[in-house]
Formats: C-alpha cells, structure tokens, sequence
C-alpha cells in the first residue's frame, strides 16, 4: 500500500489487517508508562491542512508521534499558501525537504489523488484527510473500529446514517467501507440534502428517521455543513431539528445495544441534543481515541515495511 | 498490500507429496504440517518446512534432522522449568516477584507450559505474558509489513519484577534486543532474564541466555524450526539444511 486516497482502496483483508494493527497498537499502548513506540524512527510526516479541523489532524500527529515520526504541521494559513502557492507547488517542496508522508486536507474533491500523481517520482506516501465532498478514508476506519468494538463483526448489521449527506465525505467513505465488510447501510436525509446518483450506491435510503431507527445496530450522526450549502437546503434549523435531529425520544426507539456515532464537530440542538451527545451510548470520544490507534495502523502500513516498487 | 504474519503457513509447491510419504506413521493432526516458510521471521530461525520424522536422529537424504522428539520436548522444558526454580526460588519467603513473557508466537505458549511445570514442581503459580516486539525491531524496512501480535502483561505489569523473557530459537540475539527495548518502554524490571529452547549459536550481538533446552551447533544456511502442540499440533525440534539458499 503506497497512499490511502480512497476507502473503496482497500480491499477486505487491507481493511482487516489495518484494524486488526489497530487492534494491537491499542492493547500494546494500553496502561504503559512511556507511550512512544521506535517503529517509525527518522520518518517524516507532513500534515497539510487547507481546511480547519482538530479531531483529524490532532490523531494524526498525536499518531505520528507515538511511532517516533517527525511531524510536521503545516496548514494554508501561515504558509505560502497564502502568498498564492499553488497545490502542486507545495506538495514538490514538501516532498523536496524530505516528508515520506503527505497527510492532506483540502476544500476541493479529488485533491489528494492529484497530489499523489504530482508525487509519484517522489517516493511519498499520501493520506487523503478529507477532500471537499468526496472521501475521508481514516475517519470510515476508526468508524469501523468503534462499530467492531461494540457490535463486534459488522457483516450484516444494520448502520444508519443520517443527515447532511450531499456534502459528507465521512458519507461516501463510511457507505464504501460498511458496505465492504458486509454490513447494510441505511441512509436518512432530507431529499435536498442527498447527492444525484445515490440510487446507485449500496445503501437503502428514506426521509423517516424514526422508522429508520426500528432495528438499526448503530446511528451515526453526519453534521449539517453549513459551510458548504450556499443556497437553502431546508427551511429553519429548528424544522431540520425536529426532522432529522437525533433526540431522546428518538434515542428511545433505537435497540438497546445499538451505540450512537458522530465524526465531530458535533452542532448540539441540531443534528444531536444534549442530553443523546453527553449520554453514555455516544460513543463520540471513543471514536477519537480509536482515531489515534487506526492512524497509527495507517503509518504503519505505509511508512514501516520496505519500499514497495513503484 | 498484504501481510504475512510470523506464523502463517504456506505449503511450498512440489513438496506434497514428499510430505504426505513423510507423514504415514506419525501421530497428530497431519493436516499442520505445512512450512514456516516466512522470510519476515527472523532469518534462519524460524524455519522452513521441515516434515516430522518417525524416528529422531535419522537423516532423510542428508536434508533434514530431528533434534527433539516430542518426549525431549518436555523433558526439556521441565528441566528449564527445574532450574528456573532454582536460579529464583519462587517459593522462598523473600523471592523477587517472577513473570514469564513470551516472545511471540511460539514463546508465548512455551512460557505457558514453562509457568505449568514450575507451579507442579514448586506450587507456586508464575503469572504469565506475551510480549510482541515487532514494533521495535532493527529489519522493519528490509521486509514487507509484518503484522502485529499480541502484547498481554500481568495486570501488576513488570516494575521491579524479575522477568524471564522465553523464545524458541536464540539465533542472531536480535529479537532478544528488540524484547529488551520493548521492555523498557513498559516499565522497569529488577533483573531480565532469558529462557530459550535452542540456542543456535551466530549471534550478532552480545546477548546470551540464562537457561538453554538444547545448544545445537547448526551453520547459518541451516533452519531450526521448533513446532509446538498450541501452534503447529504436534512437539518437534528440527534441523534442515537449506543446501545454496543464504539466510542473509
């Protein structure tokens, strides 16, 4: 595996081998003194964010530095971004000053894969971390760690995932990965609010949330991108609220065992209350925690065997 | 993308039928007896396929050997299991507090049986561990990815506790350094000391081993493989020549 760009890259055993090193980081780290392991020793991993985020580049440095990667932050504030450096300029001069990895956020889709062409010749590695609309591979990841750890093997489990999914990359990479390990994937939105062409995934979607819930293994809570929607897409906050918000009147027809996700930033009394993000099936912290782990997995992946051939 | 893990069998191609002849006569489950045939494993030590013989010592063309049979298997580990007793004496009021760690993966289950034995021979249960080190070895990049085993210390972890560390084969001592290394980072031992099947001579760093099963004085291009009930259904010691192949 040279670069992690897409979650429809991985196929079945990449993904088992991925989480089951997760698996492992985790326990080898659990309750130990000195939390650094060797095995990235002299490695150096850039993260480049043109986009803001804590959860996703904190893991990845945090990540990163456990295995005795140097991490290198870098984001579009700061940098020559700024003085008006284009995206293939910047990704040769990372590559130029020696960064094995190129962990990438970007506002435009399709944005990691043109950099990990640019870098071909180069011998770096690239993580998409999140391309405009299109995927967020280590976030379906840590997702499918949490969902394991808690339902244990997916295959068959019934996920849902409502909310703003037209502009929700942790969408498209969690529908491919689910799909992939064999679970079946409800998707709830308002009709504004899904891409064109989704008939066309594996997924089976509706406008009822409450009906959803009937029988669902987990919920996964998608925000509302209001950074992205230049135009109305439903009439109020308050009607989406009581539409698709995640309450706990609505927690209370979901099956006791079935946990509740959110990739964060979670917007509380929109699309989750209060009283469901703070409740103890929310398993939003430990989705950041296994983000660490699963990263770590990811660098292991790519950084630590031998060069593979280009 | 794919991984081998220590461990993983491959049945190398035109040697079935030389195996399944090799096979009539011995007892177990015929079906585990397929190659170690992992160049991720630390070379020459962990081995090659290597088809049990029915009687110890006798040469199959001059390419394989057995070293220990099955019985010798346990008698060793109950004389390591003797002197481990003796070297620490678990029993005596003020003995240092003693774990067991193997080395994955077939040092853990011989650091099981070793805890066993020494709980029969001096009633005083060892805890045990296993302790992975593949995050802290020296060869990371000259191989594909390895895969990840499990690491399990006792719930009291390893501060100011005489650990035993227990592996299959010393060969190069490089596994041990890495095992030292992984220690560390999990707290601070009173003393390490190191329990191993066979020693193999060729070592490339200045490590040795507190207890020794058997010393076996092999040439590097040989494999030593050790098979155990928990991993490969039946208990052998092996010695093959590896005719022109090189281990490094």
């Amino acid at each position: 595996m040279r670069h992690l760009l897409s979650a429809s890259d991985l196929g079945g055993e990449d993904v088992a081998a991925i989480l089951d090193t997760a698996d492992k980081l985790k326990q080898t780290l659990l309750g130990r003194e000195v939390r650094k392991l060797p095995t990235l020793r002299g490695r150096t991993v850039v993260t480049a964010f043109y986009e803001n985020s804590t959860r996703t580049r904190v893991s990845f440095e945090v990540a990163g530095k456990w295995m005795s990667a140097d991490v290198i932050n870098v984001s579009a504030t700061g940098s020559s971004v700024g003085k008006g450096e284009s995206l293939r300029d910047t990704a040769l001069t990372l590559a130029a000053a020696g960064a094995d990895c190129v962990v990438l956020r970007h506002p435009a889709s399709g944005a990691a894969r043109r950099v990990a062409d640019w870098l071909a010749d180069h011998g770096t590695s690239v993580v998409n971390a999140g391309d405009g609309t299109h995927e967020h591979p280590t976030q379906a990841l840590l997702d499918a760690q949490t969902l394991r750890e808690s339902l244990g093997e997916l295959t068959g489990r019934r996920i849902v995932i409502v909310g703003d999914v037209l502009h929700s990359r942790v969408a498209r990479s969690n529908v491919r990965l689910l799909h992939r390990l064999g679970a079946e994937v409800v998707l709830v939105a308002p009709p504004t609010l899904l891409p064109t062409g989704v008939r066309d995934w594996p997924v089976r979607v509706t406008h009822d949330l409450d009906e959803s819930l009937e029988g669902a293994d987990a919920v996964m809570v998608l925000r509302v991108q209001a950074e992205r929607m230049h135009g109305s897409f439903f009439p109020s906050a308050r009607e989406y609220a009581i539409a698709y918000g995640l309450n706990e009147r609505r927690l209370a027809r979901l099956p006791e065992h079935a946990p509740v996700l959110h990739p964060g930033p979670m917007i509380r009394g929109m699309e989750i209350s209060h009283a469901v993000a703070d409740s103890p099936r929310s398993l939003v912290t430990d989705q950041v925690r296994n983000g660490v782990h699963v990263r770590m997995a990811v660098l292991y992946h790519l950084l630590a065997g031998e060069e593979t051939a280009v | 993308m794919t991984l081998r893990r220590p461990g993983e069998f491959v049945t190398p191609p035109g040697r079935l039928t030389h195996r399944s002849l090799l096979l009539s006569g011995v007892s177990g489950p015929a079906g585990d007896q397929t190659s170690f045939n992992d160049p991720s494993s630390e070379a020459g030590k962990g081995v090659h396929f290597v088809a049990p013989r029915t009687r110890a010592g006798a040469a199959d063309q001059g390419e394989q050997r057995q070293l220990l049979a099955a019985a010798d298997v346990a008698r060793t580990i109950a004389r390591i299991a003797h002197q481990i007793i003796e070297r620490t004496t678990p029993d005596a009021e003020d003995a240092d507090r003693v774990l067991l760690l193997g080395i994955p993966s077939r040092g853990a289950p011989l650091a099981r049986r070793l805890a066993a034995k020494i709980a029969e021979f001096s009633g005083v249960t060892i805890p045990t561990g296993t302790l992975d080190v593949t995050l802290y070895r020296d060869d990371l990049r000259r191989r594909p990815t390895r895969a990840l085993e499990s690491t399990s210390l006792p719930v009291d972890g390893i501060d100011d506790a005489l650990v035993v560390l227990v592996d299959d084969v010393l060969f190069s001592g490089r596994t041990v350094r890495a095992a030292l290394d992984a220690l560390r980072d999990h707290g601070r031992p009173r003393a390490v000391q190191l329990a191993v099947l066979i020693d193999r001579g060729h070592r490339e760093l200045p490590i040795r081993a507190d207890y020794v099963g058997k010393n076996v004085p092999t040439a590097r291009d040989e494999g030593v493989s050790v098979q155990l009930r928990e991993t490969d259904g039946t208990d052998a010691v092996l010695l093959r020549r590896r005719g022109t192949e090189t281990s490094r």
